[in-house]
Order: structure tokens, then C-alpha cells, then sequence
């Protein structure tokens, strides 16, 4: 995949999309929610290239929905958006304040820790029926979008171009971040932490920065499909969708931003093919997926993608990566095949 | 809350407390051996008392003696819990074995759904459960409230053999002897010509059988249906952080702690029965970062 050709295929495909959706409205739907989980999947890729995995990060997306839930509930006439930055801000709000004790963990304390307070926010989701309506969900009324007054079907079509364009500019914005040195410190926290610390940085802050970030990027995803849906349901913070991010970011890899959607279009292919003909097994199917993934490709669709090219023309953002240097212990983001260390992904 | 009720609810607490901590020990001891939380743990819980429904089920019409369904308990549980933690270990985990810890946690996850599909073919998705088992044992009644014999007496003292069975064999069999050897350093242990892929296999296959025990022995008092397994295993996690990862008396005494606030808690705030073991979990992680009774480990750079 060599760079000119990131932006091309990324247009064409954001046109195809469109195009799709207008013609078929029925892939509308479907259109949306892989384009949502591709967005929370980036979420979980930016927490991934600093060799952390959460298995609770669907409690954002919940998060998320519900605070545009209430949002659109108890501020009738609200906008689409405002709802949508209502569900952000509450995520990101939560996000900051499990980021303050989380990042102190490593590894499976790390993801077992976001579990545990994933469960527990489910159980209250769930349990507390007088405010979030218990299990059935918290239903709300289709709010306008942009000071429009839309039917269903122009709603999902209008709800498939903000989407588009978020997953789009938030994509672009995320690979920047990747190769910035903040970003880049996150992949330093994957090989050796310690020798981060002894050169004056905080790993902490830096994976509390990431941290962040990703429960924005999940909050979002999570705002969004309660709004295509109008409704927000406890299952979706339910640690199981957790798994189904951490699948699908592995799955694409976390070399490139486009690759947390890249993940997100197979994951939705196997889905729909299992539900097709497979109808009891496809949770079976997308475990046996997941350990052929893991075993023939641990760096992900990306890292295969990658690894031609990068054979050939070596650093091809060399620039970038030598302004690096002065922060960063050469880390392999240029380097990939992660032959170094036992750390691969 | 009267006296019968703190009754009431310490023999509930006790008895979910044991199968607890069933399962917390085979996730500790694979935590220890293979430095990976075993996700697939779940199922093999599920796995367990299934089976041993199963086997109640055909026993039945065959034979009335109680000793035999208890028996019939266990040999399901070792049978199936350590043929497939062995399976798991052998076909699946040994092919990871290089890869970072967190990869090798998700191809638990994978076996983890895989299994549960499994389980669903196999035993659909109807409650299954063996409750006439749990009556045979018999009732006692303490300060004017009846119990079971089975919850009240086999169940804790079931875990309490196998605490005290596994504190022996890790310290005075050969076998334990090799576990704990490669659970302190895996490298060492090889260089001492310990067969550290042969220990691996029975620490899953120990574990393995612990959990469908755990499964085995719940199925005369719950019924299980699908995602019974999925619970518990996040339950058992709790219980093995707040312990602090390898602790066996520890898991032994956050599993009561955590099967007892539980129980309480259901008599006084219903709506945080389920909370209660992550609330518990944070609240000591917040304080002790590595658990209750984690030691210091020497720090590799």
C-alpha cells in the first residue's frame, strides 16, 4: 500500500459508499454500523500500538449512547449533533477519569481492570429500569439533523454521510497522531517502557493521552449507532462487543489507521456470511477466524499489506521518523516485521 | 436484617464462595504456569456441569444410590474438564506459546467463543439443571431456618479438600514440585531437565478439571443456561486480582470475601448483586495495585 494510493482508495471508497447507500437504502444500515465499529475499533487500535488491550471498551460506546439517549430524552428538539457531542463529552468525561487509575496497569490487569468496570456499568445499565428503561433499552424520539426535520429513511441516509465524513477526517487525523511523537510514544511503551522513563518521558500520561483518545473514538461510535438506531440498549457495553472491538483492531492491525476499517469490512462480511449460512455457528467461526488471524498474521491485514512495499523502499516517511529521533528510541514503526522483541502484532 | 437472614445469606455466601474458588484456582495456577488469564476457563466451568447433567440424567432410571450420582459428579467434571483443559493446552495454546501474553490471552478469548457455540449445539439453550440431587443429601435446621446438606456442608467442604489437596501436592509431590519450579522461572526450571511442556499440559489438564468441578457441583443448585460461563469467569478474574495473580490462600479468602458481600448485598441493595465482586475488585486494586496478597517481583529491564 504505498502512500499515494492511501488517499485515492480511501475516496473512492467513501464514494462507493455513498453511491451504495443511495441506491440500495436497505445497505444503509449495514453501511453505518461498519463504518461505526470501524471508528471503536480505531479507538482500540490506538491502545493496541502501545501492546495494551482493553476487553471493556464497549462501556464507552455505551456510555456514549446513553448520553445522547438522555440528551435527545429530556432536552426534546435537541439537534442530531448536539446529541452526538453530548455522548462524546460523557465519554470522554468517563474516559478521563478511568485513565487516572487505569494507566497505572499493565497487560491483563490492564484489560481485566476496563472488563470489571465495563461489567459493572453493564449490571447498572441493566438493573436501574426506572432511568435507562433496564434491558429493553432507552428509546428516544429521531432528533432533527441540522435544523432538518427528516423521515427515516433520508435520517439513516443523512446519518450514512456524517458518519462517512467523521470516519474519514477522524482516520486521517488518527494516522497523524500515530506518526506525531506522541504517537509514537506509544509505541515505545510496546517495546521497553522502562528505557521511556529513563529518557525523562511518562509513559503514564502518554498511554492516559491514548487513553482518552480512545474512549472519545468509542463514545463516538457508540453515539452514533444509538442515534441510526434511536435507541441505546445495555448489550452494547456488554463485555462480549468489548471483544468484538479488540477482534476487529487486531484483525485490520495497527500499523495504519485504515486498517481498524479495513478490519471492520471483514468482520462485518464474516458476520453477514455466518448469519447466512451459519446461523448457530458464527461466533464459532469468528474465534476460528481470530486464531488463524493470530497465528498466520499477527500484524493484522495492514501488517501484510505493508510488508511488500516496505521491502522495497525502506522509510518511506524517513523524514518524519528522523524527527522523531530526538524523543524516541528508535522504535519500529519504519522497521516493521517486529523481529526485535517478541512483541508483534 | 435479622439474625436469620445474616444466617441465611453467610450460607448462600459460603457456597457461592466455593465454587468461586473452584475456578479462581485453575485460572491462578495457568496465571502462574503460563503467565496468561485463560478466558476459556468459562467454558470449561459450563462445560462441567452440563456434562454432569448429562450424566445425572442417564444415571437416573439406573441406579438410586446417592454416593454414585456424587461420584458420577466428579468423574464428569475430571473427565471432561481435564480432557479438554489438556486439549486446549496441547492443540491450541503450545502453538502461541512465544507470542506476547496479551495474543495469547485473545486465542483464549477465540477458544472461548468457539466453546461456546459448542455448548450451544450440544445442549441448546434450555435451562438444564439436576435439582433432585441436592435434595437427596438431606436438610439440617440451624437456629430455626432450614438448609441443605449439600449447600450447607458438601459443597464448602468439596473446596476445602481440594485447597488443602493442592496445597500437598504442590508442596510434596514431585509433580507439584515441577509446577511450582516452572511457575517461579520456566527458563531455570528447563536448564534443571524439569519437562516444562509436560508440566504445562497437566497444569491445564488440574485446571481444567477444578473448573468443570466447580461447574459440576453448581448444577444441583442453579440452573445453567448459555452465558452462565461467561459470568463466572469474570467473576473468578475479580477474584483472582483482588487476591494478587498466583495467590492460592488468597484467592481462597477473596473468593469468601467476595461470595459473602455478595450474598449480603442481595438481601440489602438487590441491584448491586452483580456489581459487587467488581466494586470490591476496584476498591482494593485502588489501595494495592497488585492485589491483597501479591508479593514484590524483581522488575526485568
Amino acid at each position: 500500500m504505498r502512500r499515494p494510493l492511501v488517499p485515492l482508495a480511501v475516496a473512492a471508497g467513501v464514494a462507493l459508499l455513498l453511491v451504495a447507500g443511495w441506491i440500495w437504502p436497505s445497505a444503509r444500515v449495514p453501511l453505518i454500523t461498519f463504518l461505526c465499529y470501524g471508528l471503536a475499533a480505531l479507538g482500540l487500535t490506538v491502545l493496541l500500538r502501545a501492546g495494551q488491550v482493553s476487553f471493556g471498551h464497549a462501556m464507552y460506546a455505551a456510555i456514549g449512547g446513553y448520553g445522547a439517549g438522555f440528551t435527545a430524552r429530556y432536552f426534546p428538539g435537541t439537534d442530531a449533533l448536539v446529541v452526538l457531542g453530548a455522548g462524546v463529552l460523557a465519554s470522554a468525561a468517563f474516559g478521563a477519569i478511568v485513565a487516572a487509575f487505569v494507566t497505572r496497569y499493565r497487560g491483563i490487569f490492564f484489560g481485566m481492570l476496563n472488563l470489571g468496570i465495563s461489567m459493572v456499568l453493564f449490571a447498572l445499565a441493566g438493573k436501574l429500569y426506572a432511568w435507562t428503561g433496564g434491558t429493553d433499552g432507552l428509546r428516544f424520539e429521531r432528533p432533527t439533523f441540522l435544523g432538518m426535520v427528516l423521515d427515516r429513511g433520508e435520517f439513516e441516509y443523512a446519518m450514512l454521510g456524517l458518519v462517512a465524513v467523521l470516519a474519514t477526517g477522524l482516520g486521517w487525523l488518527v494516522q497523524r497522531y500515530f506518526v506525531s511523537s506522541a504517537g509514537q510514544v506509544m509505541l515505545a511503551i510496546r517495546s521497553n517502557e522502562t528505557r521511556l522513563e529513563y529518557i525523562g518521558v511518562s509513559a503514564r500520561a502518554a498511554l492516559a493521552q491514548g487513553y482518552v483518545l480512545s474512549a472519545v473514538l468509542v463514545g463516538l461510535a457508540g453515539a452514533l449507532l444509538a442515534l441510526e438506531q434511536n435507541l441505546v440498549t445495555p448489550e452494547s457495553g456488554y463485555w462480549i462487543r468489548s471483544g468484538e472491538y479488540v477482534f476487529i483492531a487486531i484483525l485490520g492491525g495497527s500499523a495504519h489507521a485504515v486498517g481498524a476499517f479495513i478490519g471492520a469490512a471483514v468482520f462485518e462480511a464474516i458476520k453477514l456470511g455466518a448469519a447466512a449460512y451459519f446461523t448457530n455457528a458464527w461466533q464459532m467461526l469468528l474465534g476460528l477466524t481470530l486464531i488463524a488471524v493470530i497465528f498466520f498474521a499477527p500484524q493484522g491485514i495492514v501488517g501484510c499489506l505493508r510488508r511488500t512495499p516496505k521491502a522495497r523502499a525502506p522509510l518511506d516517511h524517513g523524514a518524519k521518523a528522523a524527527k522523531d529521533q530526538d524523543t524516541v528510541p528508535a522504535t519500529g514503526h519504519t522497521t516493521k516485521g517486529g523481529s526485535h522483541d517478541s512483541l508483534s502484532y | 436484617m435479622d439474625l436469620n437472614l445474616i444466617l441465611l445469606a453467610s450460607v448462600d455466601g459460603v457456597s457461592y464462595a466455593s465454587l468461586l474458588f473452584l475456578i479462581s484456582l485453575g485460572l491462578t495456577l495457568i496465571c502462574g504456569v503460563f503467565g496468561v488469564i485463560n478466558v476459556a476457563h468459562g467454558s470449561l466451568y459450563a462445560f462441567g456441569g452440563y456434562s454432569a447433567a448429562t450424566l445425572l440424567a442417564w444415571l437416573t432410571p439406573h441406579t438410586s444410590s446417592t454416593p454414585v450420582m456424587i461420584l458420577a459428579l466428579f468423574v464428569a467434571a475430571a473427565v471432561v474438564g481435564g480432557a479438554l483443559g489438556m486439549l486446549l493446552e496441547r492443540g491450541l495454546l503450545r502453538f502461541f506459546q512465544d507470542r506476547d501474553p496479551i495474543l495469547q490471552l485473545l486465542v483464549t478469548f477465540a477458544a472461548f467463543m468457539v466453546l461456546e457455540d459448542l455448548q450451544r449445539m450440544i445442549w441448546g439453550s434450555t435451562p438444564v439443571s439436576a435439582g433432585d440431587l441436592a435434595g437427596r443429601m438431606g436438610t439440617v435446621e440451624l437456629g430455626g431456618v432450614t438448609f441443605m446438606n449439600y449447600q450447607l456442608l458438601f459443597v464448602p467442604g468439596v473446596a476445602l479438600a481440594a485447597y488443602a489437596g493442592l496445597q500437598f501436592l504442590l508442596r510434596h509431590s514431585l509433580a507439584g514440585r515441577q509446577i511450582v519450579t516452572v511457575i517461579h522461572n520456566r527458563e531455570v526450571a528447563t536448564a534443571l531437565g524439569i519437562n516444562a511442556a509436560r508440566v504445562g499440559t497437566l497444569t491445564f489438564a488440574l485446571a481444567g478439571a477444578l473448573g468443570a468441578l466447580g461447574g459440576a457441583l453448581s448444577v444441583p443448585m442453579t440452573s445453567f443456561v448459555p452465558g452462565l460461563g461467561a459470568e463466572m469467569i469474570v467473576t473468578s478474574f475479580a477474584v483472582i486480582a483482588t487476591a494478587g495473580l498466583g495467590q492460592i490462600t488468597g484467592a481462597l479468602i477473596a473468593a469468601l470475601l467476595i461470595g459473602l458481600s455478595r450474598a449480603m448485598v442481595v438481601y440489602v441493595l438487590p441491584e448491586l448483586e452483580v456489581v459487587m465482586p467488581y466494586l470490591m475488585m476496584v476498591a482494593v486494586l485502588l489501595v494495592r495495585p497488585h492485589g491483597l496478597f501479591s508479593v514484590t517481583a524483581a522488575r526485568r529491564i
